[in-house]
């Protein structure tokens, strides 16, 4: 049955209009405006400048950041989805909203807080520096600053994921006699795998971006930088090529995450579809 | 075996799903737990599995107190309501389930868990259907699988939670006679919840009638017929 809402064709096209405008102005006209400046100068200038030892460099750190954060971030996530569908305690909408800080708060925020916890003259830091254990401005800083702003990418998405899905099959699993561990990887864990990795790519694509956080716990000059603190260098610097051809990298990047995120989702919605009820 | 349950009284949040409630069922007995919802017939069956800790009393198994004892060790043959079948299993591997989690040196060796199953699938009637997954079924079907499941691990008794409820008329009939005959044969101890005074009637040797979380009384449907105890059984039977 049609709804009066779905039959006015202006309101229709006027809407949709409105969105394609958006979208075109702010998603796709920037997108064109890297890889042309990218590839201005032609293809071998392009292939050198994303060649260049900074960028290399910038390039191996973000995927060594990624590289730890993700599977940190993925545990994470796992076990605290997990803490909150199967356990009733207190407090546990507060930790739902605890858990989702990092992304109302400015990353900014997050790089600061571990500036004051680590830094120099921070709380830890006079302990830290007794015992030779850099933090702040070096990869651990930067790795800590990451996990923080990606913290509820895994956790956020499995919650609603576990909630619907309920415990019959787990309970059911628990009287045919399937300890904690059986029961996990036979029966709950498939439940969810696909909901994990649709979170990883999420959390991977957003650790591989991140600028605010990282850039205040990165710092001095002569550290080696993430691919957007790197950009940003080779833009101040008025090295526009350089800048340019490593953000059709980060470019890329996201083409990936979104089409490894569109199979994932008509995977995950596949199932629900034939299923009767 | 036998399945006792003394004193029991479970508590959710300040809802008191069970209280003080006491029932024995003998070995190879067939007994149908009956009552308005929220009177506390499920909560009562999942005390027994395992699949709830009871705040009071104890739950024994032809004698030995498995109170504490976790759902996976009691070993309960349970069917849920809404099967509960591993949606991402098919039909083989869902009966086969409970045999491939056993301990290694009790677990069946390949051969004879394809064996089990296959025998499984032919009391149900579903031979043929191994590879076909939950979603693939029919009601009626679903829930004949989850029955297969629950006997593979040959369980020294067996709940069944509204084992009927959400099927039609028909296969609800069909399903009823089946599980009659199958009780006749094996005489597994069995518990099933029900909110259907027919249904408990026509299949269970002896009925529990719960309203509010307590027994209101337990006999055979005669008797319950004949002799309600309040007037609570009274109206619920319509007698």
């Amino acid at each position: 049955m049609k709804r009066a809402t779905q039959e006015n064709p202006v309101v229709k096209w006027l809407l949709i209009g409105v969105v394609l405008v958006f979208v075109l102005f702010f998603l796709i006209f920037p997108v064109f405006v890297v890889l042309y400046e990218a590839l201005r100068l032609g293809v071998a200038a392009y292939v050198g400048a994303l060649g260049s030892p900074l960028s290399i460099s910038a390039v191996e750190l973000t995927l060594l950041v990624a590289l730890l954060v993700v599977p940190l971030n993925t545990l994470f996530g796992v076990c605290a989805a997990w803490a909150i569908t199967h356990f009733q305690f207190r407090g546990k909408a507060l930790l739902i909203s605890l858990i989702e800080i990092p992304l109302w708060v400015s990353p900014v925020i997050g790089g600061l807080v571990f500036a004051l916890l680590f830094g120099r003259q921070g709380l830890l830091g006079p302990w830290l520096d007794a015992h030779n254990i850099e933090i702040m401005f070096a990869y651990p800083g930067m790795v800590l600053a990451t996990a923080f702003v990606t913290f509820p990418m895994v956790a956020r998405g499995l919650i609603p994921l576990m909630q619907q899905q309920g415990h019959a099959e787990e309970e059911a699993a628990l009287t045919l006699g399937a300890n904690g561990w059986q029961l996990f990887w036979r029966v709950s864990f498939p439940k969810i795998k696909w909901g994990i990795l649709y979170g990883m790519i999420l959390c991977n694509a957003r650790a591989m971006g991140e600028f605010g956080a990282v850039s205040v716990v990165a710092g001095s000059v002569d550290n080696r930088l993430t691919i957007p603190l790197q950009i940003e260098h080779y833009f101040l610097d008025f090295d526009l090529q350089k800048a340019f051809a490593l953000a059709s990298a980060l470019l890329l990047l996201a083409a990936i995450t979104l089409v490894l995120k569109l199979v994932l989702e008509s995977r995950r919605l596949a199932p629900n579809l034939v299923r009767p009820h | 075996m036998s399945v006792t349950v003394t004193h029991i009284a479970k508590k959710f949040e300040k809802f008191a799903a069970l209280r003080d409630v006491s029932l024995e069922v003998a070995t190879g007995e067939l007994v149908a737990l009956l009552g308005p919802s929220g009177s506390g017939k499920t909560t009562l069956l999942r005390v027994i599995a395992g699949l709830e800790i009871p705040d009071e009393g104890q739950v024994l198994f032809q004698g030995e107190d498995v109170t504490n004892k976790n759902a996976y060790e009691r070993r309960a043959g349970f069917v849920f309501q809404a099967y509960a079948l591993f949606q991402h299993m098919s039909v083989f591997e869902n009966i086969a389930f409970g045999l491939r989690v056993m301990a290694r040196k009790k677990r069946p060796n390949a051969a004879a868990i394809k064996k089990r199953v296959e025998e499984l699938l032919q009391l149900i009637q579903l031979e043929g259907f191994g590879d076909r997954l939950p979603s693939q079924l029919s009601g009626g079907q679903r829930q004949r699988v989850a029955l297969a499941r629950s006997l593979a691990i040959e369980p020294r008794v067996l709940l069944l939670d509204e084992p009927f409820g959400a099927l039609d008329a028909k296969v609800r009939k069909d399903l009823r006679k089946w599980l009659r005959h199958f009780h006749d044969q094996t005489h597994l101890t069995t518990l099933f919840v029900t909110h259907d005074q027919e249904e408990a009637f026509e299949l269970a040797d002896r009925v529990a009638v719960f309203n509010q979380g307590r027994i209101q009384q337990v006999g055979a449907p005669d008797a319950l017929r004949e002799n309600p105890t309040n007037d609570f059984v009274r109206e619920f039977l319509e007698v």
